[in-house]
Formats: structure tokens, sequence, C-alpha cells
């Protein structure tokens, strides 16, 4: 079997965890969840810096079982730690080969000029003090340095919450070239939204040591009453393709089967396939399609379902077009007076749009 | 030219001679040892560490007393040493090095446990995730970051092994180019009112323990700063 399953039962003082889930081979997984629901914990059972009992596969080989125990570092795992660990009494290319010096030649599947320009390292190379690189730099390093061993597994522990918002905007604008240009798959530990939009294909969902849900992640956006629909930053992804420009405006058409939005976009080509993000909160929804608004996207839709998402707030899924699926985020008053219900036939006027290309 | 007997600088020669081999022993006795205090989580690890400090604070005529017991011919380590046929301890070199390094363990240990605590567990994860095994991460990672420890451990266990004098007495006594040595020659030239002789020694080493501390302040502050 490939990909990664993996079992890990833990008690100490105040924690207990038992925590199971599969990885895809390909792809990135976020290790998804409130702080203390044992994400971190999970990544050290990965590489067995932390000892759980349990079970652990990676890509058909048993790391873990009763019986088996494989340490640290005879583990083919990139491990990417929070800060960025780099050794200060090595030089950066002394830093970056650490690893790759330890592993047989014969496996070497990644090679130090390819790396130094994913990461964007040319000028970095030769510096004598790592602690006299930017954060953001630093963790790119770090970066390069687990990619060098080589790794079947590829962990990373909230690589960007050190970082500054600069900081963190340059390494997932890396990450998200490393996501396509790799073949290793990638478990990520996070818990901004934000992130597992941008850079996750499957989800893992965390709660107090134990998995809750799991799975592709384009779905669980859309569940009004998943525990991401919850956030303030709820928000579905659509797949589309430029359709249209137009110029005069600097806006874009969005086509996707069955609909379209425009959004103001001033680089993008026909044709190009993007993923549109739309927040649950910045869609609003009104029962008479508007005469004169200012908004652009306004959708014909059928309510699907409804689900609490805080004391006053609801989350209403949204049916539009040919089986896209919107979240709104409106107050519970609003859907009373509305006397929205499954079934409804309403507008959905969306206020914007991202793009996450 | 110092006016010192043959007597004296066979004295100087013998002090740094013990201090030496004291110092470079202890490293091999104190690293492990200081390894395990910073990162057991065993109950017990409070009570090794008391009494690995408990030199710092007995009179060195209490600890020579006991070592002179254990190391004398009835004594089980003096015995230990006779049936392998390894020689006498008490009043011998191999005596006084044996309780010079207990003497000095905490000077070596403290150091080096310090700055493997302040180091931390997390440079040598980052070496078993970038597949160094166990020894290969002490030696690439943990000594090059713990090296003003063993610098300070190194300086402080010589310096303190050189200022001996109550064990040594105790322990080895007075015999000339085997246990006399330079804390116990100044002592004798005391005895015998030859103080020019005692001020020469006495002013030597005070001179050595000042230029001591200050190349290890020296180094601290350069330490901190390449921090």
């Amino acid at each position: 079997m490939s990909g990664i399953s993996a079992h890990f039962v833990l008690r100490h003082a105040g924690f207990e965890m038992d925590a199971g889930f599969m990885a895809p081979v390909r792809g990135v997984t976020a290790l998804f969840g409130p702080s203390g629901s044992g994400k971190t914990t999970i990544l050290r059972c990965l590489t067995r810096l932390e000892h759980a009992a349990g079970q652990l596969r990676v890509h058909g080989e048993l790391w873990q079982s009763e019986t088996v125990f494989v340490p640290p570092h005879r583990r083919a795992v990139g491990y990417v730690f929070q800060e960025a660990s780099l050794f200060p009494h090595l030089s950066v290319r002394e830093n970056l080969l650490y690893g790759y010096r330890r592993i047989p030649a014969a496996e070497r599947r990644v090679q130090l000029d390819q790396v130094v320009e994913w990461l964007g390292l040319t000028g970095l190379l030769e510096r004598r003090d790592p602690n006299s690189l930017s954060g953001g730099e630093r963790q790119r390093v770090a970066i390069a340095r687990a990619l060098l061993t080589s790794p079947r597994l590829l962990l990373m522990d909230e690589p960007l919450s050190a970082l500054d918002a600069q900081g963190k905007q340059e390494i997932l604008a890396y990450l998200e070239i490393l996501h396509r240009a790799l073949d290793i798959p990638l478990i990520y530990v996070t818990h901004a939204m934000e992130e597992v939009i941008r850079l996750a294909d499957h989800l893992v969902y965390l709660q107090q040591g134990r998995v809750t849900e799991a799975g592709a992640l384009l779905p669980m956006l859309s569940q009004p009453d998943s525990p991401l629909a919850k956030f303030e930053e709820a928000a579905v992804v659509i797949e589309v393709s430029v359709g249209a420009l137009d110029e005069p405006y600097h806006l874009a058409r969005l086509d996707f089967s069955g609909g379209a939005l425009w959004v103001g976009a001033a680089d993008l080509t026909l044709g190009r396939q993007l993923r549109a993000r739309v927040q649950a909160r910045d869609v609003s929804i009104t029962l008479q399609p508007p005469q004169a608004s200012s908004i652009n996207n306004i959708l014909p839709a059928t309510v699907t379902s409804l689900a609490e998402a805080g004391p006053a707030q609801m989350n209403v899924q949204l049916l539009t077009g040919a089986n896209v699926v919107l979240l709104a985020r409106i107050t519970r008053r609003s859907c009373d007076a509305l006397g929205l219900m499954p079934g409804m036939v309403v507008y959905a006027q969306i206020k914007t749009v991202a793009l996450a290309v | 030219m110092p006016p010192l007997a043959p007597d004296d600088w066979q004295a100087l020669w013998l002090t740094l001679k013990l201090a030496g081999v004291t110092t470079l022993l202890l490293l091999c006795v104190a690293t492990p040892l200081a390894w395990w205090l910073a990162y057991t989580r065993r109950w017990y690890a409070p009570v090794i560490s008391a009494l690995v400090a408990l030199p710092l604070v007995l009179p060195p005529t209490v600890l020579g007393f006991y070592l002179l017991l254990l190391m004398g011919p009835q004594g089980a380590l003096g015995a230990l040493f006779q049936t392998l046929d390894l020689g006498r301890l008490s009043f011998t070199f191999t005596g006084l090095v044996l309780g010079s390094m207990l003497f000095s363990l905490p000077f070596a240990v403290q150091p080096i446990r310090n700055a493997f605590e302040s180091m931390g567990r997390r440079p040598l994860e980052v070496a078993a995730s970038l597949r160094a095994a166990p020894l290969d991460r002490f030696f690439s990672v943990a000594v090059p970051l713990a090296r003003p420890g063993f610098l300070t451990a190194i300086i402080l266990a010589f310096a303190h092994t050189v200022g001996e004098f109550g064990v040594v007495l105790m322990l080895g006594g007075n015999i000339p180019g085997e246990t006399r040595v330079l804390s116990i020659a100044i002592y004798n030239h005391v005895e015998a009112m030859e103080y020019t002789a005692a001020h020469w020694l006495a002013g030597g080493m005070v001179l050595f323990a000042f230029v001591v501390l200050l190349v290890l302040y020296l180094l601290g502050s350069k330490f901190r700063v390449a921090r």
C-alpha cells in the first residue's frame, strides 16, 4: 500500500492522544486544529522524536509497530521545525549539506543546485553566520536542508508562525512552488485557515488528541457544519478558468460549470486555470434579485442546508450553477427574517473573491 | 631568575603535571556525567547533582581524610589497586590524581552541564531528523555548541587543581617529585622561615590565578558578543 497510514496512542500527564489517519502519496495533508490538540505531537511521533505506541507505515515500509521501531536517524523524513533551528556553528552551505552528506550517495535524489533554485538561495549560500539571515531566509534554508536528505515524507510544523506578514507571504509562495515541483507527500501542521486553503489538498482535523474529521479539503470546506466552517475565515474554493476580460474596467470573468464571477484582476490571461476563494462572510442572501446594486456578482442559488456557526451566526450552504457550493455567513436573525429553509431559491451576493493561484 | 632551588622547580613541574593529567581525565568523566544530568528525568538526578557538588562545600581535609581511608592499603580502592598489581594509591602520584579529580569534579561538570542545558534538545532533534546517529549528533552538534562550557570547565578544573592543598596533604603527604606540589612547597618554606622563596612561589600563584580568571572573563564576554 502506498501513502502514509499512522495510528498513535500516547498518554502523559494531562494529555491523551489516540489518533489515526491516512495521508495520500501525492499532495499536502494539513493537520489542523486548535492549539493543544496534538498536531505537533503527531509530527514528533512520525519522526519518533516522541515515543508513542501504535503503528506507522510509509509507502509500504513499516516504520513502527509493536515490535518494530525505526530510530529517527534511519527514517527518510524531512522535518521543518517551527523555528528554523539552523546550526549556529555552521555556515549556510554547511547547514544545507549536513543531512545531504549523511545519506548514501545512491539515495540522493535532490541536489544542492536544485533546492538553491527552488528556494532562491543563491545569494545566501556563502553566508557564514546563519543568525545574520532574516526569519524568512532562515526558514527557506531550513526547508532546503530538509529537502536535501531526499525524504520520502516531508513534515512541517507551523513553519510560518515565527514570521512576520511579509515573511509568511514569501514562504507561502515558495511552498506553492514546491507543492507543484515535488512528488514528496507533505504533512503540514497549522492553525491558520489561510495556509490550509492555499496549500492543502487533504485535511485531518484534530481535537483533544483525536481525529474528528479527515478527507479531501474542498468538500470539507463547503460543509456548513464542519469544524472548518465555524472559523471566522471559513471559505469555499471554486476551480475556475478565465473566460473573458473587461480591459477598460480591469475585470476578468472567471467561469465555472454553470456560472461565472467577475473579479478585479490586472494580470490574468484568457484560459488560465485558478482557484477562487469565496469567504462565507462575504456572501449575503436576498430573496429577490436586487435591482440596482454595486455588487458585481449575484448568483441564483438553492439553499441546501443550514447550520449554526455561533450563538448569533448561521452558515447557509447554497448550490449554484452545476454543482458549485457556496457558504454564506449570516446572522440568525436574518435567517429567521428571510425564513430560509432547504429547497428555497435565493440570490447569493458575493462581495469579494480572492484568487489563490 | 627567581632564587628557586631545584626542589621548587620540581614542585612546579609536578603541579602542572598533576593539573594537566587531572583535567584530561576529568573531561572524560565529567562530559558523560554532565550530559546525563542535563537531560535525564530520573527522580534520583538531584541526589547525583548534590553528590557531585559536595566537594564545593566540604573542607578539603574532610575529603582527604575519607579518600585516605578509601585508598589506604586497607581501603576498598587501595586494596583493589594492589590486587590488580597497579601499585599503591596513598602517598603516590596516582592517588593524588584520583583525589584531585574528585576535588575538582564540580568545577568540570557544572559548566559543561550548563552549556548542554542552555543548548536544549532542539539542535539534537534537528540533527537526528537530518540522519545523524547519536554519537555523530554528539560530536557534530553538541560539542561545538557547548564549546564555551568545555573551555570554562578545562580552565577551572586546571586552576582549581593547581590551588589544591588539603587533599594533597592528607592523601599524598610531602614526597619530593611524587606528591610535593607547589602549595605544599610553600607551606614547607614558611615552616622553615624561608620567606623569600615562599614569596616567589606564592606571588607566582596569585599572578597565575588572576590571569586564569581574566582569561575566563574575557572568553565569557567574547562568547556573549558572538551570540
